[in-house]
């Protein structure tokens, strides 16, 4: 179960600048640990992380494994419209997740 | 007798009760500002992941009747705000010594009639940490009577008991030299109040059990398996020494 915890502001004004952050929980595996008996732990991370604002890509993110367990990143963005943001991402498992919020944008 | 003069003014562990430390100070006080800042960040927080997969695991039915918490004990917020301040506790049936983690295991094994929840896994983190995050803001509060003294002895006992090959027991650490640096960690009074927390080292959340664990080989110590009756015994000294302290589930640790 891939869980994630997103954060914007439930309403906005059109035009106005807004932050949006999400934290995701992944071990993001480096693949340079050990089990307890000596096997190399496969590296496992969320390579691709990608934001829609209603539809349309706004944000994208690369990680790699130097990032740490559960990645939190945040980013900017224009409120134009009300509707939908959704996060979507696949770890190099090929396990996907996604994750929605509302927002209602005014004026 | 005069080895006990010598005992009270070297440990105070003469006296029946030992000392709390004064002024009592959280472990966040201790913590430099970008991990006392990521505590106080309800969103940047990783341990609110661990929270917010307590809060479905609480809704989630499990077991044989198809029971949740939820349909016993409703809103959390309300049911179970206060519980984490009164845990270790005497558990009425058993009379046996238990925390919060085997609070919430009895649920799951004589209410919800499910199968048990490992130690440490995420799991059983997520829904103690949702069950504690209820109390934040409250101060610890047990009881160290009764069928609780007996436990409470141990705990103390062990408290100032020296261990493992550098010889060394809690009190060494946590009162005769809090605030003071040990390599790169400043070194707390060593409290409870806050788990599980989220240590950064860890890169996860984790129970106090697992910072005994941190704590006991630290010193090269023999470390106990989870659950075992004298981490129970430490953790009931450990939240009377810091009675007073509000909770602050889930703490962030480097
Ligand atoms: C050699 C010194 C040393 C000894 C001995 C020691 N600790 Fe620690 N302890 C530390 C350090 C360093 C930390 C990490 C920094 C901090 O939070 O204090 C720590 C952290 C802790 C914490 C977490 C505090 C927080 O706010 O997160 C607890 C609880 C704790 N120790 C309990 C114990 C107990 C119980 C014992 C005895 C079994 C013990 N320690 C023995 C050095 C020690
Ligand atoms: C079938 C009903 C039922 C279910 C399901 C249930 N509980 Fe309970 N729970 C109780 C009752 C009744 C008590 C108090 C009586 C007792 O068992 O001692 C209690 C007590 C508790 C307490 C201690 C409260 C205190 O004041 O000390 C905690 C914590 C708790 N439950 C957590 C949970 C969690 C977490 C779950 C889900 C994993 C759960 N319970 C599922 C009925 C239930």
């Amino acid at each position: 179960m891939s869980l994630a915890r997103i954060q914007v502001p439930p309403s906005a004004k059109r035009g106005e600048v807004i932050e949006v952050r999400i934290a995701i929980q992944h071990a993001m595996e480096a693949g340079f640990r050990y089990d307890n008996n000596g096997r190399t732990i496969p590296k496992n991370v969320i390579n691709t992380l990608v934001a829609r604002y209603n539809g349309t890509e706004v944000f994208r993110a690369e990680l790699g494994s130097g990032i740490s367990a559960n990645p939190y990143l945040q980013f900017f963005m224009t409120a134009e419209a009300s509707g939908d943001i959704e996060f979507s991402w696949v770890d190099d498992a090929g396990e996907r997740g996604s994750e929605r919020a509302a927002i209602v944008v005014v004026g | 007798m005069t080895a006990c003069l010598l005992a009270i003014v070297i440990l105070a562990a003469c006296s029946t009760q030992a000392a709390q430390p004064v002024p009592l100070k959280s472990g966040v006080e201790f913590a430099s500002a970008d991990v006392r800042s990521l505590q106080q960040d309800d969103f940047a927080n990783p341990g609110m992941l661990w929270v917010t997969r307590g809060a479905k695991l609480w809704l989630e039915p499990a077991g044989s009747d198809g029971k949740a918490c939820g349909t016993c004990h409703g809103d959390a917020n309300r049911s179970m705000k206060g519980v984490a301040s009164r845990y270790p506790r005497i558990d009425s049936v058993s009379t046996g010594l238990i925390n919060l983690e085997g609070r919430i295991q009895q649920c799951r094994e004589r209410r919800q009639h499910a199968p048990l929840m490992a130690y440490e896994s995420d799991e059983l983190l997520a829904l103690t940490a949702y069950v504690a995050s209820q109390s934040r803001g409250i101060p610890v509060n047990v009881e160290i009577d009764g069928f609780h003294r007996a436990h409470f002895e141990r705990g103390r006992a062990m408290y100032y008991q020296r261990v493992g090959q550098m010889n060394l027991a809690c009190t060494n650490c946590h009162d005769a030299n809090w605030s003071k640096k040990l390599g790169a960690e400043t070194v707390s009074q060593g409290h409870g109040n806050a788990y599980p927390i989220y240590r950064l080292e860890w890169q996860a959340a984790g129970s106090l059990q697992r910072r005994f664990r941190s704590c006991l080989s630290g010193v090269r110590a023999e470390m106990f398996p989870y659950g075992a009756a004298e981490y129970l015994d430490l953790e009931l000294y450990l939240a009377w020494r810091g009675q007073g302290l509000a909770i602050e589930t889930p703490g962030v640790r480097r």
